[in-house]
């Protein structure tokens, strides 16, 4: 099913939690909204599932008009970031409650939704948990329950807000897996909320970065990774090293010396030059365009990550670099570095 | 999937092994060391005073309990036996004593009705939406705990009494409020409304929205809502609540004394009535009324303390070490 959301705007007092957003959302998609706390993304998940009002916009689900329908009437399954299980009632109950709150002419009768959700418990795999109470569960089965009862009133959509916020790390993971292939499995059009890019970037098909109120980029993980819309994505996208740089003319030119590369169109003006810390080429010194002394050097994996003190300039800027362990880099060594890839954004008023 | 269950067990051996560290490290040598492991190994010993100092403590609140809650107590029950126990129900049996335990059951069964349904929406609006004047609905609701029960009832007859507001459309229309059992009972409800609206309200904060999103967003409607995910979240509270308002409203004096007009046989209630049958110096009928209000006073001690127990049970903290 697909979702359309037209300028929406929402304010909470003078605070814009979202500024005029626009997101389409196809058929089958698996999308994650991406953002800092308070960049609106939960805000944008309330306010598609009914549970939160714009001040100003449309959503359409399946083209149909859904501001005109409460929560209740919307037939999405939300999955709340504490689970909001119901506490006085067990695992079968709490997935049973959708089907058994249903208007009397459509409910289903009881042997049908005892097998319709002996069928969701097997599908998150848990149906040996049918007669515990939330209380009695972990964390992530807790998740999975809730996932559960979303899916119990074959929800036109799916949306999940922060759904491993509260997990350990080593559970996330698992879980994060488990999302993707069950979502190959049911292919329900679903949106998830997250402010952690490695869970984006690996779970979903497309990724919404916003910040305050905004979208800043949309595209596959690959690509707000590899081609970043905005200084904020490649800020908050990766690890990047950030130089403040001034563009005169297509030359670029860091603390009073002019860098080798080109200005790749950037207008004139004060701007920063965002370099993956991998995107530095490592020379000898006195090669490319920047030139520091190595600090410290720490050795994991395939990897050394160095502290380097930029020479030139009058400030003292230390950048991280990750470089391959072929070159073995010493303290105090003196190296030339060159961006392979970078890319240049005008810094804004 | 299935390793989550395996997280259960490191707790024990590493408590284990925290106490056995503290005999460890404590040779008589040492003995600051030993003091320090000691005090980090049973923080119970820094609280405890010396055991006169105790002694003298505990004794104190015992005899204070016994003179000002156990004797007046026993008082009541001893005077309302002296002439016997065929007195006792023959003062019970009165036309004016029954009259007076009707009145009060009467009152109470509808100023605790009424004020579950207020209360329970006061709770709702407080606990689970934002809007202006929240505080000052709150401090409205505690009103009736601050002002004195006489003013309570003085209130009513300032609004409904011959010369009040109301008092001329009132007596044009025949409609009896005051020295009635409508007064009573809105007396009685005006003076115990806070008892139900404030067990809920921190419950009911506590809980917060979540579970009623995650009902609506499955498609509950409003009422199913709240009959099948917010009352029963909130029903220990709500008896809680119901039990201490159906306490008072059955011992309301002041507010009660005000509005009734003590029509004998009529208008008092149980308490009204233990007052003036003191007065005429009938103390086993007075002390006998007595006795029934200080078994109701028991009896609610009673299940007070199993309701509490059973609130704490309900918000023990939910996450347990496994959570992750």
């Amino acid at each position: 099913m697909t979702i359309e959301v037209k300028n929406i705007v929402k304010k909470f007092g003078a605070f814009a939690a979202l500024d005029n957003v626009d997101l389409k959302v196809g058929k089958g998609e698996l999308l994650a909204l991406l953002g800092p706390s308070g960049s609106g993304k939960t805000t944008l998940l309330r306010i598609i599932a009914g549970l939160d009002w714009p001040d100003a916009g449309e959503v359409r689900i399946d083209g149909e008009d859904a501001l005109g329908h409460g929560a209740s009437e919307r037939h999405v399954g939300f999955v709340f970031q504490h689970y909001a299980l119901f506490r006085h009632m067990t695992v079968f109950e709490n997935v049973a409650f959708g089907l058994r709150v249903q208007p009397r002419a459509i409910r289903r009768d009881e042997a049908t939704i005892r097998a319709r959700v002996k069928e969701l418990l097997d599908l998150v795999q848990l149906d040996w948990l049918a007669n515990r109470y939330p209380s009695q569960l972990s964390g992530g089965q807790r998740q999975r329950i809730a996932l559960a009862r979303a899916l119990a009133i074959e929800p036109r959509i799916l949306l999940l807000d922060e759904p491993f916020g509260a997990l350990d790390a080593k559970v996330r993971k698992e879980l994060r897996q488990w999302l993707r292939s069950l979502h190959n499995e049911i292919h329900v059009t679903s949106i998830f909320v997250t402010h952690d890019q490695e869970e984006a970037l690996e779970v979903a098909n497309r990724v919404v970065v916003m910040d305050k109120g905004r979208i800043e980029q949309i595209g596959s993980p690959g690509d707000v990774y590899d081609n970043p819309a905005t200084a904020f994505v490649h800020g908050f996208i990766g690890e990047s090293i950030v130089l403040p740089v001034e563009v005169t003319g297509g030359s670029v030119r860091l603390g009073g010396r002019t860098l080798n590369i080109a200005a790749d169109g950037a207008a004139s003006g004060a701007s920063k030059l965002f370099v993956r810390r991998h995107d530095m080429q490592i020379g000898p010194a006195g090669t490319g365009s920047l030139e520091g002394a190595v600090r410290h050097v720490r050795s994991f994996g395939p990897i050394q990550r160095a502290e380097v003190a930029l020479s030139g300039g009058e400030g003292k800027t230390v950048i991280e670099i990750d470089a391959p362990r072929d070159r073995e880099l010493q303290a105090g060594e003196i190296i030339g570095l060159q961006p392979r890839r970078y890319r240049i954004f005008a810094v804004q008023e | 999937m299935s390793t989550e269950t395996s997280f259960v067990t490191p707790a024990t051996p590493l408590r284990a092994y925290a106490s056995t560290a503290d005999l460890a490290i404590s040779p008589p040598s040492h003995r600051e060391a030993s003091d320090r492991a000691r005090a980090v190994a049973s923080p119970k010993d820094l609280r405890t005073e010396p055991a006169p100092v105790r002694f003298i403590i505990i004794a104190l609140a015992v005899t204070f309990l016994t003179v000002f809650v156990v004797l007046p107590l026993v008082v009541v029950f001893a005077s309302a036996f002296s002439k016997g126990i065929s007195a006792y129900f023959s003062a019970l049996a009165e036309p004016e004593a029954l009259s007076a335990i009707r009145l009060t059951l009467l009152v109470a069964a509808i100023s605790v009705a009424l004020n579950l349904v207020f209360g329970v929406i006061a709770a709702w609006a407080i606990a689970k939406f934002e809007f202006r004047g929240k505080t000052f609905l709150i401090t409205l609701i505690d009103l009736p705990f601050s002002v004195s029960p006489v003013i309570s009832g003085l209130v009513f007859v300032l609004l409904f009494g011959a010369q009040g507001y109301w008092g001329t459309w009132l007596q044009a229309n025949n409609i009896h409020i005051l020295f009635a059992v409508p007064g009573i009972a809105l007396a009685t409800i005006f003076v115990t409304f806070p008892f139900v609206a404030r067990s809920l309200i921190p419950l009911m904060q506590e809980q917060g929205t979540q579970e009623e999103e995650a009902a609506t967003s499955l498609g509950a409607s409003g009422l199913q809502t709240f009959f099948r995910v917010t009352l029963p979240n909130i029903k220990w509270g709500l008896l809680y609540g119901v039990l201490l308002c159906n306490a008072r409203a059955m011992g309301e004096f002041g507010a009660v004394s005000v509005v009734s007009g003590h029509i004998r046989g009529e208008t008092n209630t149980m308490p009204l009535l233990v007052e003036i049958l003191y007065n005429e110096y009938q103390f086993v009928a007075s002390f006998a009324i007595a006795s029934l209000l200080a078994m109701l006073a028991l009896i609610t001690l009673v299940v007070k303390t199993v309701l509490e127990q059973r609130l704490d049970e309900g918000q023990t903290p939910r996450d347990d070490p496994r959570d992750h």
